[in-house]
């Protein structure tokens, strides 16, 4: 027993080589995934001390005077009720990034629970878990998630419920797959041989296996998440007035962008296509990590 | 053939009863009193009262979904609060507007993508390769609902090019008489070519709009089947016999590259079915998407519902074409069926 | 004489991001009508890389660095683009491994035919099917008209391999190169193809480049063998003078590691050590020096190459030379 643990802990740590190698081939090969790696750090400071970095109270109207465009004093320009645009953007950073992540986390942990229980169980368990997922794919995600944020009620927490819901069938998919093979993968035989309970084999042996690419998967669909939240607010749900949304900002923009009042909602506009980019480099650069069979 | 579609008919059931079940569990999750709900802000103790009997809440869950379903066949779809009109007959006025724009913005979308997908895969490397690339990367990443507004803005606003940024005609022009409830092709019955420029020019940003959020997924899924498609044992044997550059890209690579992207459709259409939502909002088109955003913001439930409704059956038909064309397209699925 | 396809010092090289892969170098064979050539080596040796530059059809990093390939006197490096295509599939065919894989998985056998005699003939409409349903009956499918609507996961590995051969010999080619056409088929099936690729090369005149890892399936088949070392081609000559009297220490281990009659399996000999890394910078000019029992300084010298007969070559510093008599 020692020695296999041994082989398998330089395994470890060749893998870990490996991979180190190839991050360093991949940055060389694409180096916009540095330039996204960069972008991410600043979001996560930004939503960490956004609100401490904010030149101005994002709440407070007639800091400046009204439908200003961007200055010195206000570089993304104020809003009709005199906010300054910058400084709702940067505190938004952390409702929008909080959003997705809850929801985000919320979908990877239930929906990847119940996609190794269904690959590692199989048969009813299987059909049941399958039946759920088939049935969130029915519809158009964006359409279900309005529909349950309706249905629910007009709240924040709604909506991340309501985002992670729409995910659920991916991380279902993903670590149903996984654990499909990994039920009858020789070393999780040994280990059951060895006397192990089931649950036991599920949570050490199997589990521990689906992690890397429901991290990717993870990655891959942050940007969408936030994306969806975002929409949400957009159309009206979740967040309300006066609370610094970029979704919302962007619906508060809409009506003047028609006579030329453009900043309103360019910035948190962009600001979100940034973040959305970002994400999506970043998870394209992880799968290419991870998995780099699946490169597109 | 006739088997295959038989049985992918039979397969869309239980999606179908799926799809019913989670907007009647929609209906009930309301909270508090869903008739209250239903009867809206103004509504009466006797009115609450009226639709709790009307909905049937005073009975068991079992059988009120069987009231649901029976109510649904019968095309009673409940009320608009707003306009007090049947919901049923609201969606299917404004149904055609939505897909009218659903569909030109996927053939744009589509016309776009598929070249550049091959383009980019028969060139790997070259300066078309990096462009799919990156609008594969960026165009996922666009919100919608943003690009909308910035198209409108500088193709409205700085270069006037385009109409102003509301609803499916110039205000001045009736609409053409209904007879497919498309404009373009009711103005075109119509001989009416005021009405079809007019419809055109509305229709371009918010379907430009739509297709640039499809075309990545499709430009991306196109590129990647076509590499693999490319490098495929069967490719070879057609070069090695000589057959023309044409004959080997169309006639033996696109054909089996179109099968993976095939089944990417059924996901494209539920990204665009979705921004259309976002999409309806921004250019303020009057399709079943922004009525349910007005039903939603006025907290008005039963034309939400019925819009998530029609959303997901037309979903699930739209899969269901796909599904057939997929085993049209490729024959071993036919021996499967 | 001129032979009907000669390669002269063909050098191929690839680019790629790890260096600069010598696969092919000066590599000359010849090939007369209506003989069949064995072109046998490990996998990896370089014998796919030069059947596909005799074809063009050679992966778009590859490039030939110097050398001549001629067929039928034409000089077939300056014919480009569609002057090589007609070439191809009309006068030089090939049919690969893995005959499932290796047809369009979405057309009709028969369509398939159809596309190739459309492209290299003027037959239209009923001629054409007729032909293709010729074609199919030529390699001995049974009940042809209907097996012209098959769809290739419709028929057995072996139809599959037979479809791929009406393909190729649709035209009446006058080179066939077969790559390890019997790869992936099972062992009754691997002969009767064989059978089936000899008598039609003999019906119709037709020379054939077998390309091959398996030395007896070589030695049953063809005339001459070329053996292929890491991009070189180390020894060439008569079947039989080859297994009789090899004169290159990789022919002879090759000749060894091959069972024949009643060879017990302990008595095969492995060739030691790998193929080396073609991209290595350093390779030494015998690519085989470092896997070689009989080497010695001389062999860091640029190869020579000995004509022990006027049929019999090699490439190697200490030849055995008293098997040539």
């Amino acid at each position: 027993m020692p020695e296999i643990t041994l082989a398998s802990s330089t395994q470890a740590a060749n893998a870990w080589a490996q991979r180190w190698r190839m991050l360093r081939y991949v940055v060389a090969e694409n180096p916009l995934s540095l330039v996204a790696f960069l972008l991410f750090a600043a979001f996560v400071m930004l939503a960490a001390i956004g609100p401490w970095l904010a030149p101005f109270d994002p709440l407070a109207s007639n800091v400046g005077t009204p439908l200003t465009p961007p200055s010195s004093a206000h570089w993304f320009g104020t809003d009709a009720l005199g906010r300054d645009i910058l400084s709702r953007v940067m505190v938004a950073a952390r409702l929008d990034l909080g959003i997705a992540v809850a929801a985000v986390g919320l979908s990877c942990i239930l929906g990847g629970l119940a996609g190794a229980c269904a690959g590692y169980f199989g048969g009813w368990t299987d059909r049941i878990v399958g039946r759920i997922s088939d049935t969130i794919m029915a519809f158009p995600l964006f359409v279900l998630a309005m529909g349950i944020v309706a249905a629910l009620g007009n709240t924040v927490a709604n909506i991340v419920l309501a985002t992670a819901i729409i995910n659920l069938p991916f991380y279902i998919r993903v670590a149903r797959a996984e654990s499909t093979v990994l039920r009858n993968a020789a070393f999780v035989e040994a280990a059951r041989l060895a006397g192990n309970s089931e649950a036991r084999l599920l949570f050490h042996h199997i589990i521990p296996n689906i992690l890397p690419p429901i991290t990717v998967q993870i990655s891959l669909n942050m940007g969408w998440a936030i994306l969806n939240a975002a929409g949400l607010s957009f159309i009206g749900l979740g967040v309300r007035p006066p609370q610094a949304e970029w979704g919302i900002m962007v619906a508060e923009g809409a009506q003047y962008i028609v006579s030329g009042e453009w900043w309103i909602a360019l910035f948190p506009g962009a600001v979100l296509m940034l973040a959305v980019f970002c994400f999506n480099l970043l998870g394209d650069s992880l799968r290419d990590l991870v998995d780099p069979r699946r490169r597109t | 053939m006739l088997a295959t579609i038989l049985k992918r008919l039979l397969g869309a059931v239980p999606n179908l009863i799926g799809v019913v079940i989670v907007t009647f569990l929609l209906t009930r999750a309301l909270p508090g009193d869903p008739a209250a709900f239903f009867a809206g802000p103004a509504g009466t103790a006797e009115a609450v009262e009226q639709i709790r009997v009307k909905l049937g809440l005073d009975k068991p869950l079992f059988e009120q979904f069987f009231l649901y379903v029976r109510d649904l066949a019968h095309g009673d779809w409940g009320n608009s609060l707003a306009t007090g009109q049947p919901v049923l007959t609201e969606l299917t006025t404004r149904l055609p507007a939505s897909l009218e724009l659903t569909l030109v913005g996927l053939v744009v979308a589509v016309v776009v993508a598929i070249p550049l997908g091959i383009l980019a895969a028969t060139r790997p490397g070259s300066w078309i390769d990096h462009l799919c690339r990156a609008v594969a990367t960026a165009g996922v990443s666009l919100p919608t609902f943003f690009t909308g507004l910035l198209l409108a803005y500088v193709f409205y606003f700085l270069l006037g090019w385009a109409p102003s940024p509301l609803g499916r005609l110039d205000p001045y022009l009736t609409s053409p008489p209904h007879v497919t409830g498309f404009y373009l092709i009711d103005s075109l019955l119509a001989r009416d070519l005021e009405v079809f420029v007019s419809a055109a020019k509305q229709l371009l940003l918010p379907a430009l709009t739509l297709a640039l959020f499809v075309l990545a997924p499709l430009a991306r899924m196109t590129r990647a089947a076509m590499l693999g498609v490319l490098s495929a044992d069967y490719i070879r044997t057609a070069r090695a016999a000589g057959l023309s550059g044409s004959t080997v890209l169309f006639t033996y690579a696109f054909r089996n590259a179109l099968l993976p992207v095939m089944t990417t459709l059924g996901m494209v259409f539920s990204f665009l079915l979705g921004s259309n939502v976002l999409v309806e909002k921004v250019f303020a088109w009057p399709g079943i998407g922004s009525f349910a955003i007005e039903a939603l913001v006025a907290s008005d439930y039963a034309p939400v519902q019925g819009f998530v409704l029609t959303m997901a059956l037309l979903y699930v038909f739209l899969n269901l074409a796909i599904d057939i064309a997929y085993g049209i397209v490729d024959p071993r699925m036919r021996l499967h069926a | 004489m001129s032979a009907l396809l000669s390669v002269e010092n063909l050098s191929i090289e690839f680019r790629t991001r790890g260096g600069t892969v010598r696969a092919i170098e000066n590599v000359s064979l010849q090939l007369e009508t209506g003989e069949s050539l064995g072109l046998v080596g490990e996998s990896g040796s370089g014998k796919s890389v030069l059947s596909f530059a005799i074809l063009g059809i050679q992966d778009a990093a590859a490039r030939i660095t110097q050398g001549t390939m001629r067929f039928a006197g034409q000089d077939m490096l300056a014919r480009r683009g569609e002057a090589m295509k007609t070439l191809r599939g009309r006068e030089l065919a090939m049919i690969f491994q893995n005959p499932r894989v290796a047809l369009n998985p979405i057309r009709q056998a028969g369509h398939q035919i159809e596309d190739v005699l459309r492209r290299h003939t003027d037959l239209k409409g009923a001629a054409l099917r007729a032909r293709a349903i010729e074609c199919l009956a030529e390699v001995r499918i049974p009940d042809p008209e209907r097996r012209f609507a098959a769809y290739p996961f419709e028929l057995s590995g072996g139809m599959c391999q037979r479809v791929m051969i009406a393909i190729a010999l649709a035209c009446r080619p006058r080179l066939l190169i077969a790559d390890e056409p019997t790869t992936g088929l099972d062992a009754t099936t691997q002969a009767a193809i064989m059978r089936l690729i000899r008598d039609l090369g003999r019906e119709k005149g037709m020379a054939t480049l077998l390309i091959t890892h398996d030395l007896g399936l070589a030695r049953e088949f063809c005339e001459r063998l070329a053996v292929m070392h890491a991009g070189h081609i180390v020894e060439q000559g008569p079947t039989e003078t080859l297994f009789r009297a090899s004169a290159h220490p990789y022919t002879e281990q090759l000749v060894r590691a091959t069972p024949v009659g009643q060879d017990r399996l302990e008595n095969l000999a492995a060739i030691p050590g790998n193929l080396p890394d073609l991209r290595r910078v350093d390779l030494p000019h015998c690519r085989f020096a470092e896997r070689c029992q009989r080497g010695d300084a001389a062999c860091a010298s640029p190869l020579p190459r000995h004509a022990l007969t006027t049929a019999h070559l090699v490439a190697c510093h200490r030849p055995r030379l008293e098997a040539a008599a």
